[in-house]
């Protein structure tokens, strides 16, 4: 997703002379490359100065700019909070904070590489939108949804190699709703970011295993949500699934089981999140997830599936 | 314009006195005399003290940027005015009050110019020595002379104090400021922060082709005998009593 966020922010610089991108010593360097050699005045390295990047582009944006500040997804938002909340958020600027690795994409790095709690913190922040696009095709249009939206954006990205999983999605992205990306009647899967394709892997496993459909959607906007949408889905399937690379706490499973209290859901709803706790563990995202009940097997499982291996 | 701040100070808790008398003069001088106000892209001011800001909110009034209504309402039940400045207030370009944020702001605004082409354009920055205490400002400060901003001038209201007490003894390292600022690639200058005519001159007479940073020293809580150098008017507003004594000492001066 990184090259793909690279590849668009390079179209968008393209069409504006005042969109800039400013990174904090972290950058995919060769699929960036287009843009530092085409565009070397609106690329910065601020160096390891999360604050300075933050409030630098602020300031840019003062002046009419468009800028991106990226660097790993930590490091983008918990160092420089304040400038975030204050210099961004409360100024409401148009700057979008590309927050790569989000959620446990770090797998092997450690809990200081973990945003495993980002979208609830910046989902905090008033005027701040949050965006985690699924694979590289929906990171492309979120890059430019953020580049278009007019005030701060949070666009959390994974890492590198993520699989295509929206090529033939029914729904087009939409900033702000929801958008269903695989068809299905019986069973409703929520998912946003990369995780998203675990979603696919539990949706193929129970048509081919109970012969029921199930449909998958990609909750890329995470603020503002698309709380009618959600209650639609609440609505009209008998189950519902939401699986999220991210903390219990604050994020998508929360609001679907707000969501369907208030509206009176009478359907099943099954959530799969982060529990609320640092991550000790290494290994692939994989087994991360794992460690945290997030797996094909687990979901098939609580689902009542013929597919799961664990009961 | 100390005897309107003094005014407010009556109707508002907090106002945090000292900190406007000390930089007054400052800001007055980058008002009057260094700022291009006119034209399509005026020069910038972005007071990075942002508890400072009743000096601010005075200069604009005397220039008729913000209403005597603006200052009139200031801290009461349904006014806009606040105790630090806030984007969308006439002549207010950027919300400080947490310190640390207006050098990183005041850099990206001059790299814009730079960058875009506004190359008469200047950005001002007033900060206070306190706020220095910051790891942003130092991260800006690395920042500015690499990205050749020789158009941003930040003023430092230096008056040995914050809020809890003399930075000499909290930071016995802390000064002097200017080698460690030199030593960061800008050019520094040390002048007396109450002389406009040597805020002028210091500014005029700069080498140029890097950012400038003039030391201004001052103290804090200028102008009223008991608030100078006293802590305890970092924060708070004069009593009734203490309104007239210090009303009696300005009207003597003036």
């Amino acid at each position: 997703v990184r090259d793909a966020f690279a590849r668009t922010v390079y179209e968008i610089a393209r069409d504006d002379p005042r969109v800039f991108v400013v990174v904090a010593d972290i950058s995919p360097a060769s699929a960036m490359a287009p843009f530092v050699r085409d565009y070397p005045d609106r690329f910065l390295n601020a160096g390891l100065a999360e604050q300075a990047m933050i409030g630098l582009c602020a300031g840019l944006a003062m002046r009419g700019c468009t800028a991106f500040a990226y660097t790993i997804a930590t490091f983008a938002i918990y160092r420089p909070f304040e400038q975030v909340r204050d210099d961004l958020c409360y100024q409401n600027l148009p700057v979008t904070i590309v927050g790569i690795g989000g959620g446990t994409a770090y797998s092997l790095l450690g809990g200081t590489h973990h945003a495993q709690e980002d979208v609830a913190v910046m989902r905090a922040l008033p005027n701040m939108a949050v965006v985690a696009p699924c694979d590289p095709l929906e990171a492309a249009a979120a890059t430019l949804a953020c580049a278009r939206h007019r005030g701060p954006a949070y666009l959390r990205l994974g890492k590198a190699g993520e699989p295509a999983l929206t090529r033939e999605a029914p729904a087009p992205f939409e900033f702000g709703r929801l958008r269903r990306i695989r068809d299905g009647r019986d069973v409703c899967i929520v998912s946003y970011g990369p995780i998203v394709k675990m979603a696919f892997d539990v949706a193929e496993r129970i048509e081919a295993a109970d012969g029921r459909s199930v449909a998958v959607v990609s909750a890329h906007t995470l603020k503002p949500l698309d709380r009618d949408g959600l209650a639609r889905i609440l609505r009209e399937f008998e189950t519902v699934v939401v699986l999220e690379d991210h903390s219990e706490r604050g994020g998508l499973a929360a609001d679907a089981e707000q969501i369907a209290w208030q509206s009176r859901a009478g359907c099943a709803l099954h959530t799969f999140s982060l529990r609320d706790e640092f991550i000790h563990v290494y290994g692939s995202q994989q087994d991360l997830w794992r460690a945290h009940g997030l797996s094909v097997d687990r979901i098939c499982a609580a689902l009542g599936s013929r597919a799961a291996s664990v009961r | 314009m100390r005897r309107r701040i003094l005014d407010i100070s009556q109707t508002v808790p907090a106002l945090h006195i000292a900190p406007a008398f000390s930089c007054l003069e400052i800001v007055d001088a980058v008002y009057h005399g260094l700022m291009r106000r006119d034209g399509p892209d005026p020069d910038s001011f972005i007071l990075s003290k942002g508890h400072g800001a009743m000096a601010q909110y005075a200069v604009l009034e005397e220039l008729g940027v913000m209403s005597r209504e603006d200052l009139d309402s200031c801290g009461k039940d349904g006014g806009h005015v606040g105790m630090h400045p806030d984007i969308g207030l006439p002549g207010i370009e950027a919300s400080t009050g947490s310190l640390g944020h207006g050098l990183p702001l005041a850099v990206g605004m001059a790299l814009a110019d730079r960058t875009l082409g506004a190359t008469d354009r200047m950005v001002y920055c007033v900060m206070s020595d306190g706020e220095l205490e910051e790891g942003s400002v130092w991260e800006a400060m690395m920042l500015a002379p690499t990205l050749r901003l020789d158009r941003l001038i930040v003023i430092v209201d230096l008056n040995d104090y914050q809020s809890l007490g003399k930075i000499s003894e909290i930071h016995p390292n802390f000064y002097p400021v200017a080698p460690k600022v030199e030593a960061f690639g800008w050019e520094a200058r040390e002048v007396d922060g109450h002389d406009p005519g040597a805020l002028h001159a210091a500014v005029a007479t700069r080498r140029g082709g890097r950012p400038l940073m003039v030391i201004a020293r001052t103290v804090k809580g200028k102008g009223v005998s008991y608030m100078e150098n006293a802590p305890i008017w970092h924060y708070r507003s004069p009593s009734p009593d203490e309104y007239r004594r210090a009303l009696q000492e300005l009207e003597a001066v003036s």
